[in-house]
């Protein structure tokens, strides 16, 4: 079958896909945008996680069909979608899709973090990385300030979400951060220095309004 | 043709020096946040086939036929190949023993063996053929422990073991046994005022690293083939691979994709072969890339364990003895079993001084699932055992348990079981010191301000099961110790390459290693002792490969010890011979060319004083260094087999972690509210990333002390939770704060000083969280993970 969409702005059609694939092949394997990832392929891990009309869901449990018509964002087009946002005074979308049916943003039961204690957790790193140049969103940015990427497998997933609650949430608490990425597994980093990078991105966030 | 996917190089420049003890940002950071960098799932090429495995579904059988037909008729396939299409007289491989068949010849061992493969255009195509193939199983009797395996007339699970221990183990179905005998244990038990006794069961754990085991193989028109994968050690699988082809090694050329996390799970070879076989038989490239499912069967797990301790004590609370047998299941196949026995016995006593040993260590030949290479290496089970053990020696001394472990803590000088003495600082009352003076998280800390409790920080989380009531907490310590680098005799080398040049008008190094990169940073280490050697900016990571000689396994948290100990052997050469051009060109303009201490900083050629004598620019031109070499850490021995004594290991890691849980009694559900660690890293080359090491292996032992088992079926050997909705790992609501308090005691044997960090946060964690439920419920709690059931007594 024939599917037509979007991914990260511009309308897309994938040809030759059998009934069975699911988004998260279409984009890996058709489309080459391998950045959502293959973790589990059973919903339970969030390494896939790509927006479909602005809410996030796990690609691999999408079958290809039911993208018909409608806006993907992956992980590779999230500088631009973040850009995008703030051009157009937080409400970004993916193309015309609708917003997150999440609705109103939730009260967070305590305050958020402070830009000062959250650049105590930034990495005093003097290096700018490689890809210098590369525009980067401001949670792509964090995760690799504050050392939130080690293998790096279930960054995509957790950046798609993080930046997701932040735009419902600006200033998460602690609580709101475990709550939002619980699922998301990551098996390298014990998950303090993501907790870390979320609140740095919300500090700066913060500060940047 | 192309391809996509493939390894490139990382440059990563600096705007200050960028060295050693920074916490420099990891070189391949933008790539991993913009979804660009290739893992090796990632890979494709123009013209790729997909490869499937399949797996027998029993676990012990023979194979009495296997019909291919159909699968090979199927619109798409390639090719379906079993045992008997393989190529050469070399049909099987192994880590240490080759006892691992390529695919499965006249029978299976355990559940999920490779029977055959297929390569076809999609991948679904690839995996309905497969099940079209039919085989014929006439099933087999199982050994699923220690009594069965060794049973009057049991079958044997390897029949014509031509291994280097077959001669001395005391059963065929014993992969290697290991006693330590030092003293005399049964006289020195009669000093000791209390005795205490257990038996302790370690559950099997796997990896679970994120990216499943993956890669491509592309046939080369010289007859070899080029090999993308992830792995742990690329030379090692060479070493394996090439002869099962057919092929001399420089025909197998090997380049590492980004790899997904390893955690041990790599060390042994999984569809590296299966890949190579199909892309040789069709002449096309092919991917094979696991599902979780498939991933479970992938790749070896830990050792699940039965450990007996004895040990006994003074009333002044002085150890008097130990006595331990620690029986581990090797499953199918040998994997790294001998090794892990070897850590299992030269560490069961833990960071303790105890003059009067017996102890003997074994892995078994079962039916179950090979067992092999996970981070903390058989020192993880013995730690679970020991740590129970010093907490029960407290509570009938009646002394506080960090105190009593205070007492026989070993320290710099302290001879081992095995007659080697600790030659290097081992800081493990002050590691316990650390964490037991930490401040108590609060109390009742679910309680926000002004609100409800907050169910996200109580047990049972939003499953909402409580909001307070039943709720007890616990306090629990742990220390343990581990080897760094391979132990017993092996020779452990890595090697570097390194080239310095102008590129630009601007000295640039480009560093060449096989180090396979798992996520743990060795590239950020790399180039920052690059830099702190040779004073340069710029630094350039090639892609590691098989064109550079080995760098050793990722691995025994050796790597920034060993491929980092290289490097800074090859940068120092190359420094020299910098120093050499530059003393033939200017050296009669300066004395002291000749006569002071020359460094390279920023740069430029300087005296220990500061002076600058010349620019590298000036000094190098056009010309360049490269050299590749060779660096090795002191040796060690092989441990005496019956005996077990012998100076085995290169160094020692220690962490100490205090655990704060909060139990609800009534549904035995855990919390694990604050974990704090405290460890000696020797020298920290990059803070930030040893926070992440002990971060992470801190939440790995977390898993295993409350969530993380393969579950195998004791009456068909049989895996029943091959899955992340059964085999749960911590997610980030299970996960408590992780304070980490990190000491820096140079260990001066080792490059800069460091000690390989790793695997320690892996160990202790687990006996901590046991022994904060212990104290939350008054349970005793011998086996890891903890159930609900085993709480609640239902």
């Amino acid at each position: 079958m024939r599917v037509n969409f979007t991914v990260n702005g511009p309308p897309q059609e994938a040809d030759d896909v059998w009934e069975g694939e699911s988004l998260l092949y279409v984009l890996r394997e058709r489309m080459g945008l391998p950045g959502s990832k293959n973790a589990c392929e059973q919903g339970e891990c969030g390494s896939c996680t790509v927006r479909l009309d602005g809410v996030p869901v796990c690609a691999c449990l999408v079958a290809a069909g039911q993208v018909e018509g409608r806006d993907v964002v992956t992980v590779e087009g999230l500088a631009d979608f973040a850009k995008q946002r703030e051009e157009h005074g937080g409400c970004a979308s993916a193309g015309s899709g609708a917003r997150g049916a999440s609705g109103a943003p939730e009260a967070s039961g305590t305050p958020g973090t402070s830009l000062d204690e959250a650049r105590g957790w930034a990495a005093k790193g003097t290096d700018s990385g490689t890809g210098e140049g590369d525009e980067l969103s401001p949670i792509q940015q964090a995760f690799i300030d504050a050392g939130a990427v080690q293998c790096g497998f279930c960054t995509p997933g957790l950046l798609v979400t993080a930046d997701e609650m932040l735009e419902r949430n600006p200033s998460p608490s602690d609580a709101d951060i475990r709550e939002a990425l619980s699922g998301n597994l990551c098996r390298c980093t014990g998950y303090e220095k993501i907790l870390d990078a979320v609140r740095l991105a919300a500090a700066r966030q913060s500060e940047a309004v | 043709m192309a391809t996509t996917g493939t390894p490139t190089d990382i440059t990563q420049g600096s705007r200050t020096k960028g060295g050693i003890g920074e916490s420099t940002l990891r070189p391949d950071g933008t790539l991993k946040v913009t979804g660009e960098f290739a893992y090796s799932s990632d890979m494709w090429h123009e013209d790729m086939l997909w490869g499937h495995t399949l797996r027998s579904t029993v676990a012990h059988a023979e194979i009495r036929s296997i019909d291919t037909a159909e699968a090979l008729a199927t619109p798409g396939v390639y090719a379906v190949l079993t045992h008997d299409d393989l190529p050469t007289e070399v049909k099987r491989y192994g880590l240490e023993f080759q006892d691992t068949p390529v695919l499965a010849h006249g029978k299976v061992r355990h559940h999920g063996e490779p029977v055959a493969i297929v390569a076809a255009d999609h991948p679904e195509t690839a995996r309905r053929a497969a099940a079209k193939i039919r085989i014929d199983y006439a099933d087999l009797p199982v050994v699923t422990d220690e009594a069965s395996a060794t049973a009057e007339g049991a079958p044997l699970v390897h029949e014509h073991r031509d291994d280097h221990h077959a001669d001395h183990v005391p059963h065929p179905n014993i992969v290697h046994r290991q006693p330590i005998v030092r003293g005399d244990a049964d006289r020195a038990a009669e000093r000791a005022d209390v005795i205490v006794s257990g038996e302790y069961v370690f559950g099997m754990q796997d990896q679970a690293f994120l990216g499943p085991e993956s890669g491509l193989a592309v046939p080369g028109e010289d007859g070899g083939v080029d090999l993308y994968v992830a792995t742990q050690w690329l030379h090692s699988d060479l070493r394996q691979i090439a002869p099962v082809l057919g092929l001399p090694e420089e025909k197998v050329r090997m380049t590492l994709s980004g790899v997904g996390g390893a955690f041990g799970g790599r060390e042994d070879l999984s569809m590296q072969i299966h890949a190579c076989l199909l892309a040789l038989r069709t002449g096309k490239p092919v991917k094979i890339v696991y599902n979780r499912f498939e991933s479970f069967f992938g790749h070896v797990h830990r050792h699940p364990a039965k450990l007996w301790y004895e040990h006994g004590a003074t009333k002044d609370g002085k150890l008097t003895h130990l006595k331990c047998r620690i029986v581990l299941d090797g499953g199918a196949y040998a994997s790294a079993s001998p090794a892990v026995v070897g850590n299992a016995s030269s560490l069961s006593v833990g960071p303790y001084v105890v003059e009067d040993v017996d102890i003997e260590a074994l892995a078994l030949y079962t039916n179950n699932p090979p067992c092999g290479a996970m981070r903390g290496f058989g020192a993880v089970q013995a730690c679970f055992a020991y740590e129970a053990q010093m907490d029960k020696l407290a509570a009938r001394l009646d002394m506080d348990p960090v105190e009593f472990r205070r007492l026989n803590a070993m320290e710099q000088g302290t001879l081992l079981p095995t007659g080697q003495r600790v030659d290097s600082p081992a800081p493990v009352a002050e590691l316990l010191r650390r964490v037991k003076a930490r401040p108590m998280p609060p109390e009742r800390q679910w309680l926000t301000a002004g609100e409800a409790a907050d169910v996200r920080a109580l047990p049972g989380g939003l499953s909402n099961t409580t909001h307070g009531e039943g709720v007890v907490r616990g306090v629990g310590y742990a220390v343990g110790i581990k080897n760094v680098g391979f132990s017993e005799g092996f020779d452990d080398y890595s090697t570097a390459r390194v080239r310095m040049e102008v590129v630009g008008g601007e000295p640039v190094v480009t560093v060449h290693t096989a180090m396979a990169e798992v996520g743990q940073g060795g590239v950020t280490v790399h180039a920052q002792i690059a830099r702190t050697e040779l004073g340069v900016a710029q630094v350039t990571i090639q892609p590691a490969d098989t064109r550079v000689g080995s760098a050793g396994s990722t691995s025994a948290s050796r790597q920034t010890y060993v491929t980092g100990g290289a490097v800074k052997n090859t940068c120092e050469h190359v420094r020299e011979q910098v120093l050499e051009i530059g003393r033939a060109k200017f050296g009669t303009y300066h004395p002291a060319w000749a006569t002071a201490e020359l460094l390279l900083e920023s740069g430029k050629v300087v005296t220990d004083g500061g002076e600058v004598l010349a620019d590298l620019v000036d000094v190098l031109e056009s010309e360049s260094v490269d050299l590749e070499l060779r660096w090795r850490h002191r040796p060690t021995e092989a441990f005496d087999l019956r005996t077990g004594q012998g100076n085995g290991h290169v160094q020692y890691s220690f962490a100490a972690h205090r655990a704060v849980v909060e139990v609800d009694t009534e549904l035995g559900l855990v919390k694990v509210i604050e974990l704090a660690v405290a460890q000696d890293v020797g020298k920290a080359l990059n803070p930030l990333s040893v926070l992440g090491q002990i971060q992470g292996g801190t939440t790995q032992g977390l898993g295993v002390a409350v969530m993380e088992e393969i579950i195998v079926d004791p009456r068909t050997a049989k895996v029943r939770n091959p899955s992340f909705t059964d085999y749960l790992i911590p997610t980030i609501l299970d996960t408590p704060t992780i304070p980490v308090d990190v000491l820096e005691l140079a260990d001066e044997h080792a490059p800069y000083g460091l000690r390989g960090i790793g695997e320690a946060p892996t160990l202790s964690s687990t006996p901590a969280v046991l022994a904060a439920i212990r104290d939350a419920t008054g349970l005793e709690l011998n086996r890891t993970p903890v159930r609900p059931e085993h709480l609640t007594g239902t």
